[in-house]
């Protein structure tokens, strides 16, 4: 299937998985009996290895933050299996389900939303504690150790706070240490930085980097930013319409991107230089609609590549000599 | 959690959220909300000592020295608000009917925001048919023509007080059900609810933790509104005959006056004061529920 399949069983299994949404149906459609979705996602199949920290990129629409919901149980797929630890997710329920629930746990995109505005920081953070059913007397402890992991100093200052008290990055602190409280083994971090200052973000993502390695979590970072990618994940995995595209070492991807919507993503990180003359943007036009996407390829209709292949045939996720996998025809 | 943390100060359990602060300091910003609550305070201590207030029972035919029935007195030290044709002390009818006008109100409103609570929360978070179902009773509710239906609900079930505070409850629980339903929709989209089901919370622990409170302040903003609305459609319901001539109540004052066409004897002090005092009641009712509006939706203060 893969190269990237480790020795021993990876951690988190996907095979094959879909998302469909349904969508409100107009009266022809009632009468014609057609039940119109949005394919969200459309046969992802991905293993994450234990320890493994992946990136998943695309643009917004394509599906990654309902894969990392997936992922943690939070929506059920419409087609597909995922399984954690070798448990399918799919069958847990009641005490699975909560001890799933210990040892998988999302970090948000939006801090300020993210906390509940009438439960103080103390509050917020013990309550994963809480239901996970560890005694009170031990509450006050984890807290504060969850604290120091993500470098709150005082203390005393912050647990009596509400969220609204405090600075964004403060409280992506706050929303990482509640995530961490509970000492779990994979982590999901959907757009962690994007809603912060930029002055903020760099001490954030080195946060992240070191709770990693120090915890050994197994960790997905959602993100648009394949700039920020490179920095935290060693594997990246790029997304178009509900499928990968692209899998690959991130070093790899970044280098010798292989999948024209990969060329794309790597041609439009910002460059600090601004006098650098840089080539106009290889694709052009927006995500097609998720309720039709093309025939063939998702992508053809901005490939500058396309060819007649492509609207009659999937490009199925082949592995690569590079030792990664790419969908494209012209790789085939 | 390998590193050794020092341990903290124990830590107080319960403490006022800054939401229920702002509840209750809510009438001292707002003077509307605070006249509101003066007015009701007044009132309820009215209700709490009308005994003492007016001694005489409310319902007994009042006699005069010589012996005849005291009736179309004027206002006087003796009879404060005169009489009634049937030589009833007014000004006793006045006092003991904020008993019932208060007990009406209160308890349609507690049952009015109860109900609409449990149902717009129901409805709004589990969704699917039990949403569908609830929401079609609602709809059901809320065509029926309001004082119609009062009516012929107290004709069918008897025209007791308690009849009365179930039409309106009846007709007036599906208002705050649909517009808590709707807040409802948006809080559990909330990241800090899928954020409590990710740390393992139960759906009873998300629905009545992390959402209820914050639909709370709308519960009260119904119930103020319910209570103006039953006291009012008790009035109507009295007034127009339809309710219970054994109880005292400023509808059924309203109702006496007319049918012994004390207007034509010139007897304003039998209509005019339970008129007022209804007005009152129900006004100070809808100054408390715009005070808790605005605690609710903060973008409406300061206009």
């Amino acid at each position: 299937m893969s190269t990237l399949v480790p020795k021993e069983r990876a951690l988190l299994e996907l095979r094959d998985v879909v998302k469909h949404f349904p969508v409100s149906r107009s009266l022809s459609e009632i009468v014609r009996g057609r039940h119109p979705v949005v394919r969200a996602l459309d046969g992802i199949t991905l293993d994450i290895g234990a320890g493994d920290a992946i990136a998943i990129v695309g643009e917004s629409g394509c599906g990654k933050t309902t894969l990392g919901r997936l992922m943690l149980k939070l929506t059920e797929p419409s087609g597909g299996a995922i399984a954690f630890d070798g448990a399918a997710l799919d069958g847990l329920a009641g005490e699975s389900l909560r001890a799933f629930r210990r040892q998988a746990q999302l970090v948000f995109q939006n801090p300020f939303d993210a906390l509940n505005p009438r439960f103080t920081i103390y509050r917020a953070v013990a309550e994963p504690l809480l239901n996970a059913g560890i005694a009170k007397s031990e509450h006050a402890d984890r807290v504060a150790s969850a604290f120091r992991r993500v470098h709150l100093p005082d203390l005393e200052r912050y647990l009596d706070r509400y969220p609204h008290q405090l600075s964004g990055g403060q409280l992506q602190r706050v929303v990482l240490a509640r995530a961490l409280v509970l000492g779990p083994r994979f982590l999901v971090a959907d757009e962690p930085v994007s809603m912060l200052d930029v002055s903020v973000r760099a001490g954030i993502l080195a946060l992240l980097r070191e709770v990693r390695d120090a915890m050994g979590l197994t960790a997905v970072y959602i993100s648009h930013d394949l700039a920020l990618v490179r920095y935290l994940c060693e594997r990246t995995v790029v997304m178009y319409l509900g499928t990968v595209v692209e899998d690959g070492p991130t070093a790899e991807i970044v280098r010798n991107p292989r999948h024209p919507y990969t060329r794309a993503l790597v041609a439009a990180v910002p460059v600090p230089d601004a006098d650098q003359s840089r080539s106009p943007l290889p694709i052009s036009g927006n995500v097609p609609d998720a309720r039709e996407p093309p025939s063939g390829c998702r992508f053809r209709d901005r490939c500058p590549h396309a060819f007649a292949r492509c609207a009659e045939e999937v490009p199925a996720l082949r592995t690569t000599a590079s030792g990664h996998r790419v969908a494209c025809h012209l790789d085939g | 959690m390998a590193e050794r943390a020092e341990p903290l100060p124990a830590r107080r359990t319960w403490r006022l959220s800054p939401g229920v602060k702002r509840l209750l300091a809510m009438p001292l910003r707002d003077p509307f909300a605070f006249a509101g609550i003066v007015i009701y305070l007044a009132f309820a201590l009215v209700a709490l000592s009308a005994d003492r207030l007016a001694p005489v029972d409310p319902m007994e035919i009042l006699f005069t020295k010589a012996g005849k029935v005291a009736a179309n007195m004027p206002p006087s030290a003796e009879f404060l608000l005169g009489t009634t044709n049937l030589g009833r002390d007014i000004y006793a009818q006045l006092v003991h009917g904020t008993r019932s006008a208060l007990a009406v109100g209160l308890s349609a409103a507690v049952i009015v925001a109860t109900v609409g609570t449990v149902v717009g929360l129901v409805s709004g978070y589990f969704g699917g048919w039990i949403d569908a179902l609830l929401m079609r009773i609602a709809d059901m509710a809320l065509s029926l023509p309001f004082l119609p239906f009062v009516i012929v609900l107290t004709g069918f079930l008897g025209a007791e007080t308690e009849n009365i505070v179930a039409a309106v409850a009846l007709l007036l629980w599906p208002n705050s059900a649909r517009v808590i339903r709707s807040q409802v929709l948006s809080l559990r989209e909330r990241a800090y609810v899928e954020a409590a089901r990710v740390t393992g919370a139960n759906q009873w622990r998300i629905l009545f933790v992390h959402i209820a409170p914050n639909i709370l302040p709308l519960s009260f903003v119904y119930a103020a509104i319910a209570i103006g609305w039953a006291i009012i459609t008790e009035a109507s319901v009295n007034f127009l005959g339809f309710g219970d001539p054994t109880s005292v109540s400023w509808g059924m004052m309203l109702q006496d006056a007319f049918s012994s066409q004390a207007l034509s004897r010139g007897q304003y002090a039998w209509f005019v004061p339970p008129g007022l005092c209804i007005i009152l009641v129900v006004v100070a009712g809808f100054f408390i529920s715009r005070g808790y509006e605005e605690v609710f939706m903060p973008r409406l203060r300061g206009r």
